[in-house]
């Protein structure tokens, strides 16, 4: 609701005061950014409004960007993104899977703009998708969180039962079991993306339960400040939690998307943009683990050389044999899942003492 | 019996907030304005009240600061529904717009920041009796001062002369302006007191609940808080029934999540808010006591001169 009224004012006052583009700017390239939440979530969209300032900080006067945050995923977002064409924006980042369809409407409408969609998987011959393999940070989070639980419970905050938490999941326990092949992994669905009371909440009956490290897959920091309360243990999301519990965050899994929006924009600029597909982890610096903090120099050896393994190509997360909960190997082409198959997925590995909601 | 106890402690966090903008909203409504800006009211309460705690250390003065940004955004509704008889229900949306808007310009410094939350009651003795120990004697004073509001209010709505008039002009504007009563200046504190309870509620959020703010920290809390007005067909009994089990089921359903009961956790999100149209259901062909909403809600005045 919160967000529909929102797009909607955003709509009355873009339609009311224009954001016409102005003749002064002529040669200047103009780059749009469309966000779901608002710019000092602390996570996700703040993490793109970032790499949008690294973007204006590489290029100076060469480029001017402009944002609409809080931008509903449905028919508003089709609005915002056309009008963010009309104002003259060439290149169009729009930075949740909700706004593939609309993305993709437009991009067909004005052939001669370019279009960035990030998390989704419909493309076109003007509209690249890019997406961060977050599910590598989750690894090396399972590797630590296997070493630091004394009771061999982690606690688990997950938004939505889709694909991407799913993966986050599994690759976390897959993790953990290399170092406790008997870890117990409590998941709780908050049914919300962003809800600071729900998720500490959520974070509290964890604790109560048993769970002594915290880690989650919702936006606000309230689990890492609700463990710190606890003096328990946690892992950051999407940014840099470390203010929230200096003395509890191990790592947390930060959201880099600076690297990919400049080679963009500079693609932009020489005339050489394509559409793309690109899934970057570790390796292309898309994803990036925060200081190793809170936790003994053997494990923090031992979640550097995990990361140094992933990033050189030596491990992977989901390599086979990967074991459902039936106790059946996953089919297996190559020596590890390929992207389809993690993309896709919607099964728990063996180890998971629970069932995917709705399964 | 220490998780049951974990249990309790966590519904009474999350139900505060709840009940105290609904006490708010229940004085508002008995008075006969539908205020539908709660949740904005709360929004810019939770900005401003952490603000305040945030530059003087004090969670006093951040509740202070919460109280008097939600009466002034309650002040603009008066304004408007009761200065200028503008329609009740697009002016309260359109305060929940402005208040979230407001709030996230207020608060663009803030976010980031932390403070230490509201302390939490010690009595020694007391607190550390087993079992009810922590929970009667261990909780922070908003907690507190909710009950207190909330029992202040069912003895001044039915045991005192205001109380009375109050409701006279919630059930029949044209009656108790008849009869002399200044209808629009007693909305007018009615109005103010709701957005004092919304603010304060708001305030609740990042000063004990979570202390930190982010843009649109209520997340809907408000809505709830107008929903339990009707649950307890405005009545301030039920009304803490009714925000004790809201809370209940939130973190029943979480509880049961951790301990893994399988029942989809979509159903058990949905829980309270179908158990809302349940208890409604319920109350509505109760023949005694069925509904009660004030005749006049929502209604425009305009005294004759």
């Amino acid at each position: 609701m919160r967000t529909t009224f929102l797009a909607a004012a955003a709509a009355a006052l873009l339609l009311a005061g224009g954001i016409s583009g102005s003749a002064s700017a002529a040669d200047k390239l103009k780059v749009g950014f469309i966000y779901v939440g608002p710019v000092g979530d602390l996570g996700w969209t703040y993490q793109h409004d970032q790499a949008r300032q690294a973007v204006l900080k590489e290029f100076g006067d060469k480029v001017e960007t402009t944002y609409l945050e809080n931008v509903s995923e449905g028919p508003d977002a089709e609005r915002s993104i056309e009008q963010l064409v009309r104002a003259g924006n060439k290149l169009i980042f729009t930075t949740s899977f909700g706004y593939m369809d609309p993305t993709l409407k437009v991009a067909k409408k004005y052939p001669n703009v370019h279009f960035e969609h990030a998390t989704g998987f419909k493309k076109d011959k003007n509209m690249s998708i890019y997406n961060g393999r977050f599910y590598e940070g989750r690894y090396i989070q399972g590797v630590i969180a296997g070493k630091m639980s004394k009771a061999g419970v982690l606690g688990y905050i997950g938004s939505f039962p889709i694909p991407e938490v799913i993966m986050g999941i599994n690759a976390t326990i897959i993790g953990a079991q290399t170092i406790n092949p008997n870890i117990k992994v409590k998941i709780i669905w908050a049914n919300t993306w962003f809800d600071p009371g729900k998720e500490a909440d959520a974070a509290k009956a964890l604790i109560d339960q048993g769970a002594d490290v915290i880690m989650q897959h919702t936006d606000s920091p309230a689990a890492m400040q609700v463990a710190s309360e606890r003096g328990k243990l946690a892992f950051g999301q999407d940014s840099e939690m470390i203010k929230f519990g200096p003395k509890t965050q191990l790592t947390s899994i930060i959201d880099n998307w600076a690297p990919y929006y400049i080679a963009r924009v500079k693609a932009e600029l020489d005339g050489t943009w394509a559409s793309e597909d690109t899934w970057g982890g570790l390796k292309a610096k898309t994803v990036v683990m925060a200081p190793y903090t809170n936790m003994p120099d053997d494990v923090k050896k031992l979640a550097e050389d995990t990361e140094a393994a992933i990033i050189a190509g030596k491990l992977f997360p989901f390599k086979c044999p990967v074991i459902g909960q039936d106790g059946k190997e996953v089919e297996c082409k190559g020596d590890h899942l390929d992207d389809g198959q993690v993309l896709g997925m919607n099964f728990y590995v063996k180890g998971i003492d629970d069932k995917v909601p709705g399964k | 019996m220490e998780l049951l106890e974990a249990i309790i402690l966590s519904v009474l966090a999350a139900s505060t907030p709840l009940l105290i903008a609904a006490t708010g909203e229940l004085v508002t409504e008995r008075s006969g304005v539908l205020n539908l800006g709660v949740e904005g009211m709360m929004i810019v309460g939770a900005a401003c009240g952490f603000g305040g705690a945030l530059y003087t250390g004090s969670i006093t003065v951040g509740a202070l600061c919460g109280i008097v940004a939600g009466t002034l955004l309650a002040l603009i509704f008066a304004l408007m529904t009761l200065g200028l008889a503008v329609n009740q229900v697009a002016t309260g949306l359109a305060l929940t717009i402005l208040g979230i808007g407001l709030s996230g310009l207020i608060g663009a410094g803030f976010v980031g920041e932390r403070i230490t939350p509201a302390p939490h009651l010690r009595v020694p003795g007391l607190t550390d009796l087993p079992y009810l120990g922590r929970i009667l004697f261990g909780e922070d004073a908003f907690v507190y001062v909710s009950l207190f509001l909330i029992v202040g209010i069912w003895w001044f709505l039915y045991r005192t002369r205001a109380g009375l008039i109050l409701r006279a002009c919630g059930d029949n504007h044209l009656s108790a302006h008849a009869l002399g009563y200044p209808v629009l200046r007693i909305r007018l504190f009615a109005v103010m007191f709701g957005g004092a309870c919304a603010g304060l509620a708001g305030a609740y959020l990042p000063l004990a609940y979570t202390p930190f703010f982010i843009p649109g920290m209520t997340a809907g809390r408000g809505w709830i808080a107008l929903a339990l007005v009707v649950f307890a067909s405005w009545r301030p009994a039920r009304l803490v029934v009714g925000a004790y089990l809201f809370g209940t089921v939130t973190i029943l359903q979480l509880h049961a999540q951790g301990a893994g009961i399988g029942v989809p956790s979509q159903f058990m999100s949905a829980l309270p808010y179908l158990a809302t149209v349940i208890v409604l259901v319920l109350i509505s062909r109760a023949r005694t006591g069925g509904s009660t909403a004030p005749a006049a809600l929502g209604t425009v005045f305009v005294p004759d001169r």
